[in-house]
């Protein structure tokens, strides 16, 4: 099975009814992605699919064969930080930097399809994704700077 | 803050870059070749004596590579299992909460290791499960543990009359004479509180890996707090002297004080020991909840009198804490210090206690014991300023203690920004104007907590291109790394980039104590001074040769060593560096610094609250929220402000809608689905007013920050419900359903 990972082809070893999550940590090693539930309530594990946020934990691989997925290690390719990233850092929005791979890129599949946002819906948008350290208020203000 | 160039500024946390890119590796991420799984049998019953154990069928199991109960711990053959605190706790005898571990398997995959856990043949005779603090406390209910007596676990006193008790702590203070005070007052009103049992709600699971060498030292890594406390802990678990055991520290995906504990890294460790390989394990967010120690529920009854003017005369307090399965996380310790101490009220009685439960052993989270203390205390504060006629702030602006005063537990109070901090919100509230609107309600409450201070080592090495490494051995969970380096650019006269932050392993950096209680910039900037002025003064030695002046006559600033008063005069850092280690040069620049013994540095929160209440559903809507925080000196203000914010938005959630659901023990809520935390859609923007009124012991005259702004949430929030609908809340959380229950029974005659 190949699904295209971060721009790269890759063939899967793992079977098809492993979740895109344990594929991505423990098959190809990607980390970033993080495991904070296993139950799609927390927003942690969020990658992109074909640009749209999905909890990896509730995906199987086999669901996405054939499809492009981005996880937090292709949202600065040629290391170049997305505007989020770096306005993540410079707002203070990060703080243990558990759930900021999968807020950034719910952030990023958003303001992808909707560049002018309101805070509400910004608040709306990130609302499956949990942050225990921040009280939300400068990842809020972080994704408002990129979007205005 | 033109005094200072790098203290006092916004600069983004050093680690974030690790963070926004995926790379930061957190315990989770660890991978060693030949890697076994380890996976943990749970007791299904709140209370049960162990009849048999048998793991022959799991050990038969082709890919199992160990299986370890409490015969196999080595530490339990040295002391008594109770003392080994803050680790799972495998029974000898008696499981004592649902979930406790059991049994520990070790395989080549996680199927295998689960395939084990069902061969391991327990057989239970199950007993009565203790539920409920005010029945576990009364003389006739059995004692949880035939050995456990009211402050003195594992050993009986020397009172012969003594018996086991399920009061595993019992403290008491008191000063002046509370019936005269009562006596004195107009006004006397006692009311009971209650809260719940809640979960720190850190987003990283658990998580640990062990491997051993050759000569048998064990490596661990994993989310501690504390690496050097941990290292300790294990160590004693595993029977090993401290010098066979390292920790090697990673980050750490939100602790909170949840991270202290370590469910799984000593088993880790042990089966490691028993395998020969490197052994992984992992909980899972059920695991989490039903075993990551949540904070203890309280029930509290405070009677307090005034005069009609509105002078406390006199309060009395009972704290009642649910410790769980186990007596080694004392709440009731805390209440010492931290209650009444920001009033100045002349007669006073607390009493506070921990009370075995068969529910799952708490641990400490965000200013333990506090918010729960607080949430009484504060709810009383407005019940009093209500009856009174008096404007809750200025009530509590006529009680505030200051400098000098007694705290009920006989400190003496050092200077704390208590009257600025209310003075401060007074004015914002005033600018603000009055809360308008149907349904709505502004609640206030003044938090305090005393902090503590630790033991912290620090190394400072100048490197020979003039840059600045710092090896400490603390585990950053607030934002500690970049604090410090602030500390460190600023003593020097560097720019932050020139200062790296190592946090070294247990082998390799100077001791520390844990990251908790708010005391880690405040105690280990200390240490960290110190060992930058070693430095200093080597590299002064250094550039008195070249420069042909006096050690006094040199300052450090733009990475030069500088003659006072002659611009002209002066040599870089990295010329100094290496001239360090020239057939000249006294050897490498290594600077040392240590603190012990410091006193705490008091903080004082002020929280003001506007919310909405639906009538017709009983949901609150938080529509403001602002906090005025005494932090002695802002080191870096948006960090600060990001600390406060995350209390505030934890205390929303334990105020407004998180709690364990037990059923005869057994936690029933165990994924973030049914444990609601709040998301982005419950909180507002957080406002912060930062108070710099500045500690006589602090670096700078800086404070314990991270935990104060906890402490008030829970009561601001039920005074807002109190303005906004007439219904005083006196138990959490205030979900919609008790808001309506309130409003209907308000209603009835």
């Amino acid at each position: 099975m190949k699904v295209k990972i971060n721009g790269k082809e890759h063939e899967i070893a793992s079977g098809q009814a492993t979740t895109l999550l344990e594929v991505l940590r423990y098959e190809l090693r990607l980390t970033g992605t993080k495991e904070g539930c296993g139950t799609g309530n927390c927003g942690s594990c969020t990658v992109l699919v074909d640009g749209r946020a999905v909890n990896s934990c509730l995906v199987l691989i086999g669901e996405v064969e054939g499809k492009e997925i981005t996880t937090i290690e292709g949202m600065s390719p040629q290391g170049t930080l997305h505007p989020l990233q770096q306005a993540f850092i410079s707002e203070g929005a990060v703080q243990c930097g558990f759930c900021t791979p999968g807020v950034l890129l719910t952030a990023k599949a958003f303001l992808d399809s909707n560049p002018h946002p309101t805070e509400f819906q910004v608040r709306q948008a990130i609302a499956g994704n949990l942050c225990r350290c921040t009280g939300y208020d400068k990842i809020v203000r972080a994704i408002m700077s990129v979007a205005n | 803050m033109a005094k200072y160039s790098v203290v006092g500024k916004r600069v983004p946390r050093i680690d974030a870059l690790s963070k926004v890119t995926g790379a930061a590796i957190y315990s989770g991420d660890v991978v060693l070749p030949g890697m076994l799984h380890g996976r943990v049998l749970r007791s299904p019953h709140a209370h049960a004596i162990i009849r048999r154990l048998d793991i022959t069928k799991a050990q038969a199991v082709d890919g199992v590579m160990a299986v370890i109960t409490a015969a196999d711990v080595p530490g339990y053959k040295i002391r008594n299992p109770l003392l080994l605190a803050e680790m799972a706790h495998l029974p000898q005898d008696k499981v004592v909460y649902a979930a406790q571990p059991v049994a520990v398997v070790a395989a080549t995959s996680v199927e295998i290791a689960e395939k084990a856990l069902g061969l391991i043949d327990v057989e239970y005779e199950e007993l009565p499960p203790v539920l409920d603090v005010l029945e576990s406390m009364k003389p006739e209910t059995p004692p949880i543990y035939p050995d456990l007596y009211t402050n003195f676990i594992a050993r009986p006193p020397s009172d012969k009359d003594s018996k086991p008790s399920n009061i595993a702590y019992h403290m008491s203070i008191s000063r002046g004479d509370l019936e005269a005070g009562f006596r004195e007052a107009d006004l006397v009103l006692e009311n009971t509180f209650r809260t719940q049992t809640v979960h720190h709600g850190y987003l990283e699971p658990f998580a640990a890996v062990a491997s051993v060498d050759t000569g048998g030292k064990v490596t661990i890594w994993t989310q501690s707090q504390g690496v050097f406390s941990a290292r300790q802990m294990i160590a004693e678990f595993l029977g090993l002297p401290l010098s066979r055991v390292k920790l090697v520290p990673v980050e750490i995906g939100g602790a909170f004080g949840g991270k202290s504990y370590l469910p799984l890294a000593p088993l880790c460790g042990l089966l490691a020991m028993k395998t020969g390989r490197p052994v992984r394990m992992e909980m899972s967010r059920d695991e989490v909840l039903r075993d990551g120690r949540p904070a203890p529920g309280c029930v509290a009854t405070i009677k307090m009198g005034v005069t009609k003017k509105g002078r406390i005369t006199a309060a009395s307090a009972r704290f009642i804490y649910d410790a769980g399965g186990f007596p080694e996380m004392s709440h009731a310790m805390f209440v010492r210090g931290n209650v009444l101490s920001q009033y100045k009220i002349s007669n006073v009685k607390i009493e506070a206690f921990d009370v075995l439960t068969n529910t799952v052993p708490v641990t400490y989270y965000r200013a333990p014991s506090t918010p729960q203390s607080h949430f009484a205390v504060e709810s009383q504060m407005d019940l009093m300023a209500r009856a009174l006629g008096m404007d809750p702030l200025q009530f509590r602006i006529q009680n505030v203690a200051a400098e000098g005063d007694t705290t009920p537990s006989g400190e003496v109070l050092p200077r704390v920004g208590f009257k600025e901090t209310l003075e401060k919100m007074a004015e914002y509230l005033k600018q603000k104007g009055e809360i308008q609107g149907k349904n709505r309600g502004r609640g206030v409450a003044c938090g305090f907590w005393h902090g503590a201070a630790g033991s912290f080592g620090a190394y400072v090495h100048v490197n020979t291109d003039g840059s600045i490494t710092l090896v400490i051995g603390v585990t950053d969970v607030s934002g500690s790394r970049t604090s410090i380096a602030q500390i460190v650019a600023e003593e020097f006269g560097v720019p932050m980039e020139s200062v790296t932050v190592v946090v070294g392993d247990t082998d390799t950096a100077p001791w520390a104590s844990p990251s908790v209680g708010s005391m880690t910039v405040y105690s280990l900037s200390h240490a960290v001074h110190r060992a930058c002025q070693d430095a200093m003064d080597q590299l002064k030695r250094l550039a008195m040769v070249r420069l042909g002046v006096e050690a006094s006559q040199i300052e450090f600033a733009d990475g030069m060593a500088k003659v006072k008063g002659n611009a002209e005069k002066s040599i870089s850092l990295a010329a100094l560096g290496r001239s360090s280690l020239g057939f000249r040069g006294e050897g490498p620049i290594v600077g040392r610094g240590s603190i012990g013994g410091l006193p705490a540095a008091p903080s004082v929160a002020v929280h003001a609250v506007d919310i909405e209440v639906d009538k017709e559903t009983g949901k609150v809507r938080v529509l403001s929220y602002v906090v005025a925080q005494d932090v002695g000196l802002a080191i870096n203000p948006m960090s600060i402000e990001g600390q406060i914010q995350g209390a505030v938005t934890q205390g929303i959630g334990w105020a407004l809608m998180e709690g364990y659901v037990f059923d005869r023990g057994k936690v029933q809520n165990t994924t973030f689905l049914d444990y609601r935390m709040p998301t982005a859609t419950d909180v507002p923007m957080i406002d912060t007013l930062l108070v710099e009124v500045g500690s006589s012991t602090g670096i700078y005259g800086l404070r314990h920050v991270g935990e104060p702004p906890m402490v008030g949430t829970l009561a601001a929030l039920a005074n807002a419900v109190h303005s906004a609908t007439g219904v005083r809340m006196k138990s959490l959380p205030m979900t919609p359903e008790a808001i309506l229950n309130g409003i209907k029974k308000a209603g009835k005659p």
